[in-house]
Order: C-alpha cells, then structure tokens, then sequence
C-alpha cells in the first residue's frame, strides 16, 4: 500500500525535524536511501527549486517525492503525512498554553524562548545575506573587496528598507517589486 | 462557516508569498492578522514563532496551526495549515509534472535574486519590532548573542548540533534563572 508508506515516512519526517526547513534534510536523505522513492539529486534539486519558490523544502519535498511514485494522490497524501503531526502538536500545545499560560515556569520558559527565538531569526537572516547580498566564492576566487559585495543587491536594501518605514503598503507588494528590479536588472547574473 | 473560509484564504495567500523559510512572513502575519483584523497580538505572534521553533514540523505550519486554533478552535488550525500548504502544492506538482528545469530558467533566477534581497529587508524588520519585547536585560542579551554566534557559526563547530537544541537549552535556562511576568 504506497499511499499509506508516503503518509507514514513523510509523517515521522514531520514528527522528528525540529527546528524547520533544513532540519527535514537528514531524515529525507536517510528516505532515499531507505525507500529510493527518490535520489539524492533530486533532492539538490528540491533544495534549488525551494529557493525559487514558496514553501519550505521539506513541503515541496514530500509533494515531490509523492508525486514521482505515486501520482497526484501521492504527493497531496506525503505533504498531509509530513504536515500533520505539527497540526497535532501545536493543537496540544496550544491547550496547554492557554491553561499554564500565568503559571510561573512557562513565564520563565518563555523569557529564555524569546531570546533564542530571536537570535535563531538574526542567524536565518544571515544565511539569506549569505546568498543575496555578498558572493563569497567570487571573493574567495578574486581576493577583491569589490567582488565580495554585491552593491547593486545592497543598494536595493537599503531603498527597499527605507521604503517599508515609510510607506504602509502591504509586504507583498515590495516582494514583487523585488522580484520586477531584479529581472529588469538580471540580478541573478543571466 | 464564512469565518473559516476568511481564514483559509488569508492563510492561502501567506502561503504563497512565504519566501525565505517562514521568517520573513512575520511582517505579512503582522499587516494581515495583527494590523488589519485584530485577530493575534505582535507579542502573540513572537511566543508562536518561539513555540514552533522548538516543536516539530515546519516552523510556518507551526504558527498557522497556532492562530487558526486560536480564531476557530482546532478545526481552525487544520483549515490554516491546509490553506498555507495549498499554493506550495500547487506549484510543485506542476513543476514535477512540467517544468524540471524551473529553478535554471533565467527569468526565474533573476526574479528570486531580487525577492531574496526583500527578505533580508521584511527579517530585519522583524528582528527589530521583536527585539524590545525579547531582549529585555542584560541575561537575554547575553543568550542571543551566544545562540546567534553558535548557530551562525555552527559549520565550524567540532561537533554538529541541531538548533532545536539551542532552542530547548534556552528555554530551561529561562526556568531556571529566567525572570516570570516579563510578558510585554
């Protein structure tokens, strides 16, 4: 029954990769060697095509992989696997967050939550600084300065950043006019 | 029923706009859900994003589950998180099923260089409405800038350690030295 082995593989993925996004990586490697429902450069692609699109790689990876051994059905019923047990999770954590919500340890809990919460977005940001606004392997070829910053990139930051405390428009319209400002510009260097 | 609707087509939209790894859709659940229709607080939003971070699953999912739940019950946490998987779905099963070259298409690269360089922009944004309701002393300073240096720098680490970890530390940190009623 392939339906019911997609649900179940992609729903202990689900269930064992805290931390999102990357962390489902481990475990969908450990899958194509399991299962071979997929290979390992499928999945380096899976990781390009994320970036290119909405969805955390572990969600586009479970639809994938659905669909290239199981049709449609497949791929809906890999993301629902993979999906589900975090609905569940949260549905109980949410109980209990409403009942404990004045107790003194969750207080506590969540003081020292918040900073990590926090610092673990700084660091998600850096990562994405890491492949937009600064060309590392340029650098580490050419030794420039000039190649390691990628001004053009910056420049739309800072404009984008001044933008946003300025005018109340909503988020989404900044992220298409990114997306305008770099095919107009060829951003992405082809 | 109309509600339940509401929050599957708001969440519908969030999903299909959420570049970046969940992060930067805080000033979209924001504008949306805080700004527009009153339905969570920013400082709501902040304990969910803690919460998922430490809890399996998608972080997203995680916060999508969360304000669903918390507008309609449990059946409107499932309607949320079906909402923000609908669009992501969409796409890659006609990628899989049409385009395997999409992530080389010129158009597309150079459209996602551009969106990348907005979400730096809507993550900063985040770090700064949240740092002053999270960084509150001198203690939470000090956890921020040793989780943030551990995991910025953790390919260099001798040992490889998840983030959940991090994350589960700083929160028994908080219970034992941690300070109760700092809310806002």
């Amino acid at each position: 029954m392939i339906y019911l082995r997609l649900f179940w593989e992609f729903f202990k993925t689900g269930l064992f990769s805290i931390g999102g996004g990357l962390a489902t990586l481990p475990f969908l490697y450990e899958m194509s060697n399991k299962t071979g429902w997929f290979t390992h450069a499928d999945i380096a692609d899976m990781i390009a095509i994320s970036e290119s699109t909405p969805g955390a790689i572990g969600i586009n990876m479970s639809t994938y992989a659905g669909y290239i051994t199981a049709g449609v059905p497949g791929g809906l019923i890999a993301t629902l696997g993979l999906g589900s047990p975090c609905v569940i999770i949260i549905l109980i954590i949410a109980r209990l967050l409403a009942r404990f919500q004045d107790n003194v340890y969750v207080q506590k809990a969540l003081y020292g939550l918040r900073a990590a919460s926090i610092a673990m977005i700084s660091a998600a940001c850096i990562n994405v600084v890491k492949v937009s606004l600064i060309h590392i392997p340029a650098f580490q070829a050419s030794g420039s300065l000039l190649d390691l910053f990628d001004l053009r990139a910056i420049v739309l930051a800072v404009i984008l950043y001044f933008s946003m405390r300025k005018i109340k428009i909503h988020p989404i319209a900044f992220l298409a006019a990114s997306a305008v400002i770099g095919i107009i510009f060829r951003f992405g260097g082809v | 029923m109309k509600e339940l609707l509401d929050l599957y087509l708001i969440f519908l939209r969030i999903g299909a706009v959420n570049f970046g790894g969940g992060y930067a859709m805080l000033p979209l659940l924001e504008r949306d859900l805080a700004e527009n229709r009153g339905w969570v607080t920013t400082d709501e939003l902040r304990d969910y994003f803690a919460i998922g971070q430490c809890t399996p699953g998608i972080i997203a999912l995680n916060v999508a589950t969360f304000i669903g739940n918390k507008r309609k019950g449990a059946i409107g946490g499932i309607v949320a998180s079906l909402g923000f998987l609908a669009v992501p779905i969409v796409i890659i099963l006609l990628i899989a099923a049409f385009l395997t070259n999409f992530a080389e298409l010129p158009v597309v690269r150079n459209a996602f260089a551009g969106i990348r360089v907005c979400v730096v922009v809507l993550i900063v944004r985040a770090v700064e409405k949240l740092w002053k309701s999270s960084v509150v002393d001198t203690v939470t300073l000090i956890l921020y800038l040793v989780i943030f240096g551990l995991v910025v720098f953790s390919a260099y680490l001798p040992i490889r350690i998840t983030t959940a970890v991090f994350v589960i530390a700083a929160g028994l940190f908080g219970v034992f030295f941690g300070k109760a009623g700092v809310k806002k």
